[in-house]
């Protein structure tokens, strides 16, 4: 049986070595996109480079679907080191500290610019979603491209029913832990009481991401030292502030008195959500798509929700979602990488940009991409839209509202979804997950800054 | 009587199996040989710096309460996975070893599960025992078990366990199968004419004759949880909660592809290769290479 397997193996080997073709100078420059967007998303992709092969005669764009967003950057990365590396690769937020660390692997937009004398302005660009790519002093590092953010998604019907102001969601936490508990009582227990699926008064996908990072923003506290890992490598997690403890003692209290149900990691929960089973789902901006999709109720989305025992007033939300990296190779000319400026500078113009947030769910990277959907109507006809811009220009940008610039993060992550998990089942307190989620983050910080100082 | 055919000369053997040598050793000896350098040095995932470090990354692996705690996991899985898959292989075998009415098809029925790509029935699983929408996992939660193995490590264990014997046991219905029709009438015969019956039977003469089979079995059962379960276990849990399903391939996944730490995953994959020779050693040693796949 192995044999076979090997055999087959050895007959597909053949088709995997594609011819490489030169390019002759009077020939269109050919530039390579890796992204990892699937789908209604990877429609729009290919729409966009259609549209910018049709505008740039001199250029070829040709665009890869390459996976998941791990897929795309392991497979980018192993590229670069055969020397092969695509001309522009889609990286994920979190994948931001490995890029930066990457020195010669990558070409910063700044120096990209400087370089092909392209016009590629930061301030063409809304604050907050800039500021996850840019370098403390404010140049941009990478090119925003998708770009969600954290918004508290609510059944409009539950809350009705519940007796609760479909029009006027809570605002703070206080206002959300009260709502849950009214939610509880008047909806999904007399749900309950009459079958189907298990109702829950809320869940939230993106634990880590919305109720640690985000929530540190939103209040204007450090998740890290270094501000959030901007300012250095020697950041330390600062996520065990008596804040986060409490923020993870609330979802534990409300986990006990059943009106919290944990649905697992990242977007898991997501259908939680849109199939009615949670009245209240915190979750990414993006996921717009999929609920007006499958949602048999009227839903809202709201602004998320803040805690004035730690912040008077809320503060702006940064993003999630991905940015396009300008990559290096061995004999890449100087002609590529003017063709690929010229591709980001596409990116950038009103009309492609408004039209790829009003297709994707995403929100408008750019000022004037977002004026330009204001004017078009897009807001109006489809109420809460705007609601993602609001959230990132909800307060000027701070240091610790920029995002996140820490090595491994997706690990971090990990480390802290399992610590969380332990305190969802009773084994360790709020503290103590939290503590230990410092302890065991800070090792994994530590071996990536030996890592990238060799 | 065995015919053989004598080549004249090495270059046409050379010429026949070149192909699948070449095979091993790209596919193979090299990135065992990769990993194995890696394994040695601290690197960033682009490999800009490199640096050598020894044998620092086994000793920081071997020093790391939660690398232990992974290998032990991994031997509890191993060892229920091959329990439970080769058990009910057996009972299975045993079963359909009879003058049974439509054999063939229940044969067939019983051998369709190893053709299903693990992603897929890990997702079959799910559907069944998913607490809101699995049929299994709905029943379980509306009958007071608190059935819920996004948080509870115990049940996303016995999840994975599960699935991932399921898989399983259809290899080893074919192989006892085999074992026991190979298992000479006669001898049956004279254990039945010297009174031996049912369960006497089978435990003294069936099974001592059964036992090269078993044996072999249980090696290819271990290798199998050990490493041929990522699929299913990833699909499932992703190691989770916490970490209780990482067992130690996934954990090779997660540090190198999600985390991006290539020194440790490289030093795992080492210590997990003389692990796997280790296995392959034993059942050489024991049952000789005649009974190979």
């Amino acid at each position: 049986m192995k044999r076979r397997t090997l055999l087959a193996g050895a007959a597909a080997a053949p088709v995997v070595a594609a011819p490489v073709v030169k390019v002759l100078a009077a020939e269109p420059v050919h530039i390579t996109w890796w992204h990892s967007m699937s789908g209604a998303l990877g429609d729009q992709v290919n729409r966009i480079t259609k549209q910018f092969n049709a505008a740039h005669k001199d250029i070829v764009l040709t665009s890869v679907f390459k996976g998941s967003y791990p897929d795309t950057l392991n497979a980018s990365i192993a590229a670069w080191r055969a020397g092969k590396a695509p001309n522009v690769a889609q990286v994920f937020d979190v994948g931001t500290g490995t890029m930066l660390a990457a020195g010669p692997a990558v070409k910063q937009i700044w120096e990209l610019a400087k370089e092909t004398g392209a016009d590629i302005k930061p301030a063409t660009y809304i604050p907050a979603v800039r500021g996850y790519y840019s370098l403390p002093d404010g140049r941009l590092a990478s090119m925003p491209f998708n770009s969600s953010t954290a918004v508290m998604w609510y059944n409009k019907d539950a809350f009705k029913m519940a007796g609760l102001d479909a029009e006027k969601p809570p605002q703070t936490w206080p206002e959300v832990v009260a709502a849950a508990k009214v939610l509880k009582a008047k909806w999904a227990d007399p749900m309950n009481a009459k079958g189907g699926p298990t109702r829950y008064a809320l869940t939230t996908s993106w634990l880590t991401w919305i109720q640690f990072e985000e929530f540190s923003a939103i209040h204007n506290i450090p998740f890290a030292s270094e501000d959030d890992g901007f300012n250095g490598l020697g950041a330390v997690l600062q996520c065990n502030s008596p804040a986060h403890v409490a923020q993870l003692q609330r979802f534990m209290d409300m986990e006990k008195e059943g009106t919290f149900k944990y649905g697992g990691r990242d977007s898991a929960p997501d259908p939680m959500f849109y199939s009615g089973v949670a009245a209240i789902g915190f979750g990414s901006s993006a996921g717009r798509g999929d609920i007006v999709r499958n949602a048999k109720f009227a839903f809202a989305e709201a602004l998320m929700p803040w805690d004035p025992a730690v912040s008077k007033t809320p503060h702006n939300t940064f993003i999630g979602g991905a940015s396009l990296w300008a990559m290096t190779a061995p004999h890449r000319t100087e002609a590529e990488y003017k063709a690929v400026a010229a591709f980001f500078q596409f990116l950038a113009l009103p009309e492609q940009d408004a039209m790829w947030a009003q297709n994707s769910g995403y929100v408008p990277v750019t000022f004037a991409g977002d004026e330009l959907s204001k004017k078009q109507g897009y807001y109006e006809k489809n109420p809460g839209t705007d609601v993602p811009i609001q959230s990132l220009l909800r307060s000027p940008v701070t240091p610790y509202t920029r995002g996140m610039r820490l090595g491994r993060l997706p690990e971090i992550r990990n480390i802290l979804y399992g610590e969380c998990e332990e305190a969802f089942a009773g084994k360790k307190t709020a503290k103590q997950a939290l503590d230990d989620t410092v302890s065991r983050g800070n090792a994994v910080l530590r071996a990536f800054q030996k890592s990238v100082s060799g | 009587m065995e015919r053989r055919t004598i080549f004249a000369g090495w270059k046409l053997p050379l010429l026949l199996v070149a192909p699948q040598l070449v095979l091993t050793i790209v596919f193979f000896y090299w990135p065992a040989l990769v990993g194995g350098w890696e394994s040695l040095t601290r690197t960033d995932a682009f490999g800009v710096h490199v640096l050598f470090v020894g044998l620092a990354n086994f000793h920081d692996l071997f020093a790391d309460p939660r690398y232990r705690a992974a290998i032990l996991r991994t031997v509890e899985f191993c060892a229920a996975v091959t329990a439970l898959s080769l058990g009910l292989g057996l009972i299975l075998a045993v079963a359909a070893d009879r003058e049974l009415r439509g054999r063939d098809l229940y044969r067939v029925l019983m051998i369709w599960p190893y053709a299903v790509a693990p992603a897929v029935s890990a997702v079959l699983w799910i559907l069944l025992l998913n607490p809101q929408i699995g049929f299994i996992g709905r029943f379980l939660a509306s009958h007071g078990v608190n059935w819920d193995y996004a948080l509870n490590g115990n049940q996303a264990m016995l999840m994975v366990i599960l699935a991932s014997a399921w898989k399983q046991v259809s290899y080893n219905f074919i192989f006892v199968l085999a074992g026991l029709q190979s298992i000479p009438k006669a001898v049956i015969e004279a254990a039945r004419m010297d009174g031996a019956r049912g369960w006497y039977r089978f435990r003294t003469v069936v099974l001592p004759l059964l036992s090269p089979t078993l044996f072999f079995l249980i090696i290819v059962d271990l290798v199998y949880a050990a490493f041929d379960t990522f699929g299913t276990i990833w699909a499932m849990t992703q190691g989770g909660p916490a970490m209780a399903t990482e067992t130690l391939v996934v954990k090779v996944y997660n540090d190198g592809v999600v985390n991006l730490d290539l020194g440790s995953s490289s030093a795992q994959s080492v210590v997990l290769m003389v692990g796997v020779v280790a296995l392959t050693a034993l059942q050489f040693r024991f049952i000789g290479r005649r009974s190979g796949t």
